[in-house]
């Protein structure tokens, strides 16, 4: 490498790069523009605090940089002792690091210096403690992993929520009055709302209203908040606040055990459950090694799951995309009639509708009943593409979805890598990047298909990519079920007793909103150190404001429609 | 029909009818059609937290047609709901919305918690920012089980809260009392969230015995 700050790293089961925080900026920056690193893919931390005496314990702050071009990803890690952690932000560089950056200050307790907003993103202002951080306890806590003690046959079965004096999973700090307590949540919000409208608007001189949207609010598609501040209707300043359905999965799936995250990874995205649990075997797998590696079969019924779920999702996404632009429920319900069909595969096949729990390491859960094999067939060889062509013939030509989306809500190709967005956000802007073909995983470098891309980056091309990349689906799925082989669906080893030998992985899919990732770091122990979700939809949803800005506030609803958000995975 | 001035019939109302709305009239109790009319225009809130909400729109489209019982008029605002269905993980961070919500319904209101972290907080009750349970804090009418539960599981509840509609009088609901109904005290996002109510517990054990105020530590 050319710098000599830069230290390869030694440990084993880790790659990458160990920078030391004072020339961070320069690296990264050398990075994005020398070689080519020009995607921020995942921003997190680490706490590896240690009770042994020699060892140090020390915050790691790892950076998974990619090539939007396609390859393998450049680590950076940047130690900082426990005490005061101050690493520099990289938001100017890479404004996609904004949400991730806050997220690590909120749960794990970093500070990113030079960060031009650095507020809670997940939990609220005032909240005590950064609950990611080792030594913080959650309310209900009972033993670092499970399975707990208690539980066990012959153990004393207790709830520790009966011990709690409130009855409730709440806890304070000693000496705390609630009384002399006054919450600062909002109004930080406002003050930081008003100082992006100032730099906005220095010469007008009229009155600027705020409006919430949300967290109650028929358009945003689950608890999710944005607050505007208008001009007339024009939009000046937009934030958004999440969190709402912040089910702290990272803290929990760290207690678990790795089986036992599966069936967290559903809810994940709970829309596309299959993916998500795609994307976890896939980061576990990469740990585990070669003897893991899923038979023929297997990996051909993944790619059949994850595809169908692409479609059931995309269906969903313009369904409801329809529905913010004001075809209240109608094509709504032509897509949701569609799905319900995918969803007779998933529980035929996984036993739930929603939440399948279909992914094993080394392969998948059950096989195809009896029978089903002719429906999927039937599905996508005759239904799905005729629905796809009907929604397509109503909906893409119509006057006023035209009208209203396009050159609405436009992400310029270089606008959409900076943000890290990705998944149909940065395609339909004109980058051709999809992990299945940059990055390829699993088997899909054996299937013909297009990388679906759009080039107007507007509302528009955003539902365009989504009928586009059904139709890819659809062309993989083809293939897939005439490929299909008989044998095994798993290889022959205790699923649900893994062994996860010490290092760190990140595994990642094109999931259908975007690349899904995990980053895991194991101790060698039965559950995960740290366990951290790449989100697609919380990291999309960076662009928001950028998109926002300037147009008017009925805009605002397609817009965030158009990115097509899960609550389940923004908050996590 | 019998003849008007014969012994009580369940057919008759006893009085002199003309010949023409004789076969046009039925006897019930107030209650009765009273419920009725309630219980099949339950308008639930257009309000969804989480994954149960999803299998919530699903039972409300295609396949599973909640216009059947009357229960498909989506209100977004609170001001024009009867049925709150609480579908999904309720957080600390949502909680004061939650109760707001509540509070700004019109009575008579209900509460139906779908699933499993509604009920009882779930497969994410260990979590440091989830509510175990909706029930902490608003009176909750209906528990319907699963995760999510399946759109037939959410019909099935939604026909219980039918029943109840139909075993209430209107001599004894609450609504129809002469004391005013006390609204639900919105929590406080602290450095955990504060119940109001709570207020006496947490400063006797926040402030009185600081040694007791991480019970949680304790293993049994």
């Amino acid at each position: 490498m050319r710098f000599s700050a830069l230290k390869r790293d030694e440990r084993a089961g880790y790659e990458g790069h160990i920078v030391p925080a004072s020339s961070l900026l320069e690296v990264a920056k050398a990075l994005r523009d020398e070689d080519g690193f020009d995607l921020l893919s995942s921003v997190t931390a680490v706490d590896y605090l240690t009770d042994n005496e020699e060892e140090e314990s020390f915050f790691e702050v790892v950076y998974h940089l990619y090539k939007s071009t396609g390859g393998g990803a450049e680590v950076l890690r940047v130690q900082v002792p426990r005490e005061n952690p101050v690493v520099p932000s990289l938001v100017e560089l890479y404004p996609g690091a904004d949400f991730q950056e806050r997220e690590a200050w909120d749960l794990m307790g970093i500070k990113f210096e030079g960060h031009p907003d650095l507020r809670r993103i997940l939990m609220w202002e005032g909240f005590a403690g950064h609950p990611l951080r080792k030594d913080w306890k959650e309310v209900y806590f009972e033993e670092e992993a499970k399975p707990f003690g208690n539980r066990w046959p012959g153990g004393q079965v207790y709830r520790v929520e009966d011990q709690n004096p409130y009855g409730k999973n709440n806890q304070y700090p000693d000496g705390f009055d609630p009384e002399s307590w006054v919450e600062t949540e909002d109004p930080l919000l406002y003050e930081n709302l008003e100082k992006a409208a100032r730099e906005y608007t220095e010469d007008i001189d009229t009155e600027q209203v705020v409006v919430n949207l949300g967290p109650q609010h028929p358009s945003t598609h689950g608890v999710f908040r944005m607050a505007v501040r208008l001009d007339g209707e024009t939009i000046v300043a937009l934030k958004p606040v999440m969190g709402y359905l912040h089910r702290n999965h990272e803290k929990i799936g760290e207690r678990n055990t790795y089986i036992m995250n599966m069936p967290f990874t559903d809810r994940l995205d709970y829309l596309a459950s299959m993916s998500n649990n795609f994307g976890y075997a896939l980061a576990v797998e990469k740990l585990m090694g070669d003897k893991v590696a899923p038979p023929e079969r297997a990996e051909y019924l993944r790619v059949i799951m994850a595809e169908l779920t692409r479609i059931s999702n995309h269906l969903w996404a313009i369904g409801f995309l329809l529905n913010d632009l004001g075809a209240f429920f109608t094509p709504a319900l032509y897509a949701i009639e569609e799905r319900e069909l995918i969803l007779d595969i998933f529980e035929a096949t996984a036993g739930s509708r929603m939440m399948c729990n279909y992914f094993r390491f080394g392969g998948v859960a059950r096989d195809l009943p009896a029978g089903i094999l002719p429906r999927m067939k039937d599905l996508v060889n005759e239904r799905l593409p005729r629905k796809i062509d009907e929604l397509d013939l109503y909906l893409s030509e119509n006057e006023l979805v035209r009208s209203r989306g396009e050159g609405v809500g436009i992400i310029t190709p270089e606008d959409a890598i900076a943000f890290s967005a990705t998944g149909p956000v940065l395609r339909a802007s004109g980058v051709p990047y999809d992990i299945r073909r940059a990055d390829p995983y699993s088997i899909y470098d054996r299937f013909k298909f297009d990388v679906a891309v759009r080039y107007h980056g507007d509302v528009y091309d955003r539902y365009m990519i989504r009928v586009d990349e059904m139709r890819q689906s659809l062309r993989i799925l083809k293939q897939a079920l005439k490929d299909l082989p008989e044998g095994e669906i798993l290889t022959g080893h205790n699923p649900y007793q893994v062994r996860v030998p010490a290092g760190e992985a990140y595994g990642r899919v094109e999931g259908p909103k975007g690349e899904l990732g995990y980053y895991i770091v194991s101790n060698g122990k039965p559950s995960p150190w740290r366990y951290h979700v790449r989100a697609p939809s919380f990291i999309n949803l960076t662009i928001l404001e950028k998109m926002c800005v300037g147009q008017k506030v009925a805009d605002v609803v397609v817009n965030l429609g158009s990115i097509d958000i899960v609550l389940g995975e923004v908050d996590r | 029909m019998t003849e008007i001035n014969a012994s009580p019939n369940m057919n008759s109302s006893g009085y002199e009818m003309p010949p023409e709305m004789r076969q046009n009239i039925a006897i019930t109790t107030l209650d009765k059609i009273w419920n009725m009319g309630r219980r099949y225009s339950v308008w639930p809130m257009m309000f969804g937290l989480a994954c149960c909400a999803i299998e919530m729109i699903c039972t409300a489209a295609s396949r599973y047609d909640l216009a059947r019982f009357g229960m498909e008029v989506m209100r977004p605002s609170p001001r024009q709901s009867d049925l709150m269905i609480v579908s999904g993980t309720v957080t600390k961070k949502m909680i004061p919305q939650i109760v707001r919500l509540y509070n700004q319904m019109p009575e008579p209101k209900y509460v139906l918690a779908m699933g499993a972290c509604a009920s009882g907080g779930g497969p994410f009750k260990e979590g440091y920012n989830v509510v175990s349970g909706v029930d902490k804090y608003i009176p909750v009418d209906v528990y319907v089980p699963g995760c999510p539960p399946t759109p037939q599981a959410l019909l099935h509840g939604l026909m219980k809260l039918q029943e109840k509609i139909d075993s209430e009088s209107i001599t004894s609901v609450r609504w129809y009392q002469k004391e005013a109904i006390e609204a639900i005290p919105v929590p406080i996002l602290g450095p955990d969230i504060i119940d109001p109510r709570d207020f006496p517990t947490i400063k006797s054990l926040t402030q009185g015995k600081p040694a007791a105020a991480e019970p949680a530590a304790e293993t049994a």
